[in-house]
């Protein structure tokens, strides 16, 4: 409760106020490590990182003290706030079973800010997330960003609209007999249907005499923003055949394609750095099953080396844990052959390129948001804590809620 | 002579490979013992699948020990699970709730790729369950992850009955509730259903008893009340499933009411009643899930479930549920329960000598002490640190996993063929020739 009052309260200061985090070891993701850093906000932004030597102080400045100070960690795919704690059938809104293709499903309505595992991740240092529509469905709709501060949609979107999410292989299977897809070339077969449909909307509305315009079609008007590359085709496909397939899908139609999970991205590093895709790497604890047996802890390693740009994930899970924590993920990866500032890059900077919102956060430059977590040792070690979490200048959690009550 | 000598090769190769070796030292090494302090370059002399000596570098190695330099790693007992489905491990079907003549040694793939990761992930031994959709899903089985692939070979200890050491799986909770069929539809239903078997059970035993040396008088055998009669004279511990508070409880209550000894597991709700788990003097097989929640039974689980029971002076250790939580990360659980208050020392037992305790197996493994079997894990630094890997597992002095050779490195590290059903495959080996794991 200590936590909410606390958020009420400095957002009603904000603004006025001038905080800063003195680390031991400050990393930025824009650059080397800072030995005894400082990072200024003043107003919600950054107004100056260096050494705690060279940067001024306000008077009044509050000063948060830490061994280490990371960037607010971006969440590269999650579906926190429609996959809620209770796994209850009121709370889980991230997949829609009535049809295989519904890109017109919009995550901003059905985000819910005050499931308890957003505040459980904003603890562990989160800032961000790229939430929405699962997979496991053709096209299960859309996804979104938001800070993990806020309550209501109403505040802290960073876009209402992030990419299309679709499924390829076993996941995106009808699970009732007769109904499609039933085959993996049905699932590309219909994709390139919709895409032909869609393209015949768009050149219609563009042909058509005012006032004689198709009716609208949400469907098909959000599946020409994929057409136009406004918007980012976000498929999960594990198997190197189903990743194979987006590639040509992509190219057939000229799309911008992310790809999610790549369980086997590793057996096509080839051809994904030719088609110059970006990954969000599936969890690297993910359980090896069905698509996922052949899934390796180095393939984090094996993208780095080819120069494949990627970003880590808490994912969807059906079941027990009901979220991952980025954090860890990109920690395991970080013990099986990643460097630190290469994990940490794929926890920040990476996911908002990608997001498109690397010019608001994801590094610690002047500026950018006032976005930071706080570590009282090396943020990838079981045994360190997340000590305070800073989203816009103010301090939003202090104290990971893996500790609780005891007794 | 040289006829026999085959026969002679393949006879020892039968043997645990222990009983063929020269005594091994490992020299150097940062020891955790867990049983008495931390010893830096110490010595742990092993022979014959035992342990011979442990202690600092003035420790005795004797004449013609095989040396290996340890120097910079950690050793380890070798971690105990007191709580896997490795090995496609099956129980009971659906026909009824309640099934104790299921065993789940009749169900095992030991060639599964998940027990070489167990291996992987430094576990000695395990409690192989049947699961938790039953109020009682059948016998468990404890297993010693030697270099074998049946269940003979890895068996903990084979009864003189044909069964295999292990306990009895129960559930409570929501687990074992279904609407339809012969199951329980609310939790005193399912109590009723337990009191009822154990009430038939207490029945059975009476006539066994009366009818004493006379076979005339003996009721019928019936494997299933044998083998609760088993548990109802404390030869068979019940391991047994339970998230919500009141639902600990009540096994709590079972338990004295039949007297039967109890393993209480998950207990997400611990940290809620950790006084009156400690108060009961059971033990509890305890797990770190990274998140709460996925079912509304764990909507409350904490990673303070461990420093929780410690505080109360509780029995407990860690299981990896294996599959749901991956037996590679087994020793992940001590690091996170430190984070979340359990003491480093309370940890580590609760990775090795606590889960043998829970498994009444404390006298032959669990710490590095002379004369137990010779079950450790060297590792590349800190038991704690994310950064650490296990890069030997050794079970009764015999090597069963070495991140060196790349055949187990693919277990440990996943990769094309990790998951297969089987290992030491040669299409397997013919993948590692194509680089892809290097």
């Amino acid at each position: 409760m200590i936590r909410f009052g606390l958020l009420f309260s400095l957002s009603a200061a904000l603004g006025a106020q001038s905080l800063a985090v003195r680390a031991d070891f400050l990393h930025t993701s824009a650059g080397p490590a800072i030995r005894d850093g400082i990072v200024l906000i003043q107003d919600g932004r950054i107004l100056a990182v260096g050494r705690a030597a060279d940067v001024k102080l306000p008077e009044g400045t509050v000063v948060h003290r830490a061994k280490v100070a990371v960037p607010g960690l971006v969440d590269g795919r999650s579906t926190v706030g429609l996959s809620g704690l209770l796994n209850q059938p009121h709370d889980q809104d991230q997949i829609e079973g009535s049809a295989p293709i519904q890109p017109e499903l919009r995550a901003i309505d059905a985000y819910n800010g005050r499931d308890p595992l957003v505040g459980y991740l904003r603890s562990l240092g989160i800032t961000t997330v790229h939430t929405g529509h699962g997979p496991g469905a053709l096209i299960s709709g859309q996804t979104f960003v938001i800070k993990t501060h806020a309550t209501e949609v109403t505040q802290g979107v960073l876009k209402t609209q992030a990419m299309i999410a679709a499924t390829l292989g076993d996941g995106a299977r009808s699970r009732e007999a007769g109904k499609a897809p039933g085959t993996r070339a049905k699932q590309i077969a219909m994709l390139r249907g919709e895409l032909v449909a869609a393209q015949e909307y768009a050149r219609k509305l563009k042909e058509a005499e005012k006032g004689k315009e198709p009716a609208r079609d949400l469907r098909k008007e959000t599946l020409v923003q994929v057409l136009r590359k406004e918007l980012p085709l976000l498929a999960t496909a594990h198997r190197a055949q189903d990743i194979l397939s987006l590639l040509r899908l992509a190219q057939e139609f000229n799309l911008d394609i992310v790809l999610d999970g790549g369980a086997e991205a590793s057996l096509v590093l080839a051809e994904l750095k030719a088609a110059k895709v970006s990954v969000i790497l599936h969890p690297t604890m993910s359980r090896t099953f069905g698509e996922l047996e052949n899934a390796s802890l180095e393939t984090a390693a094996r993208l780095q080396a080819a120069g494949i740009p990627f970003s880590f994930q808490s994912g969807f899970e059906g079941y027990v844990p009901k979220t991952r924590v980025v954090l860890w993920e990109g920690a395991m990866a970080a013990a099986n052959g990643l460097a630190f500032d290469q994990a940490l890059q794929a926890l920040t900077i990476t996911p908002a390129k990608l997001l498109g919102i690397a010019d608001r956060l994801g590094s610690l430059e002047k500026g950018k948001d006032g976005d930071v977590a706080l570590f009282d040792g090396d943020p990838f070690e079981f045994t360190t804590h997340c000590v305070g979490t800073i989203i816009n200048g103010v301090l939003v959690s202090q104290g990971e809620e893996t500790r609780g009550p005891v007794r | 002579m040289t006829r026999l000598l085959p026969a002679l090769a393949l006879g020892l190769a039968l043997l645990p490979l222990s009983a063929q070796e020269k005594p091994q030292a490992f020299i150097g090494a940062r020891i955790i013992p867990i049983e008495g302090p931390e010893i830096e370059n110490g010595v742990l002399v092993v022979h014959r699948g035992r342990i011979l000596a442990v202690g600092g570098m003035a420790t005795a190695i004797p004449d013609g020990a095989v040396r290996h330099d340890a120097k910079g790693k950690v050793v380890l007992p070798g971690l105990v699970d007191s709580h896997s489905h490795i090995g496609s491990a099956e129980g009971a079907d659906s026909t009824a709730p309640i099934q104790p003549d299921v065993r789940v040694s009749d169900s095992l793939n030991l060639r599964s790729a998940s027990v070489m990761r167990a291996r992987a992930g430094g576990i000695t031994t395990v409690n192989v369950m049947p699961g938790s959709g039953h109020l009682l899903s059948g016998q468990t089985m404890y297993l010693k992850l030697r270099g074998g692939q049946t269940v003979d070979a890895l068996a903990m200890e084979k009864r003189p009955n044909g069964s295999y050491l292990g306990g009895m799986k129960m559930a409570n909770g929501t687990n074992s509730r279904r609407t339809t069929g012969p199951f329980p539809g609310t939790r005193a239903k399912s109590a009723a259903l337990v009191r009822e078997q154990f009430m038939k059970a207490q029945d059975y035993q009476r006539r066994l008893r009366e009818a004493g040396d006379d076979p005339k008088k003996r009721p019928a055998r019936d494997l299933a009340m044998e083998a609760l009669v088993e548990v109802l004279e404390g030869k068979r511990v019940v391991h047994h499933h339970t998230h919500r508070h009141d639902d600990i409880l009540t096994v709590l209550r079972l338990s004295k009411e039949f007297g039967f000894k109890v393993v209480l597991h998950h207990v997400s709700d611990a940290w809620l009643v950790a006084d009156e788990i400690a108060k009961s003097g059971f033990g509890s097989s305890i797990i770190c899930i990274d998140s709460p929640g996925g079912k509304l039974e764990t909507k409350d689980i904490r990673l303070t479930n461990g420093a929780a029971l410690e505080r109360s002076g509780a029995l407990a250790a860690f299981h990896t549920d294996d599959p749901i939580t991956d037996s590679r990360w087994f020793l992940r659980e001590a690091g996170l329960a430190v984070r979340a208050g359990m003491s480093r020392q309370g940890a580590l037992e609760a990775m090795t000598l606590n889960g043998a305790k829970l498994l009444d197996l404390q006298g032959r493994i669990g710490s590095l002490r002379p004369g137990k079997d010779a079950d450790f894990l060297v590792l590349s630094a800190d038991p704690l640190s994310v950064y650490t890997h296990v890069e030997q597992t050794w079970v009764e002095g015999a090597k069963v996993f070495d991140r060196a050779d790349p055949r187990h490195r693919l277990y440990a590290v996943g990769g094309q063929g990790a998951s297969h059903d089987t290992y030491d495959l040669t299409h397997l080996l013919a993948m590692e020739a194509e680089e892809t794991y290097q």
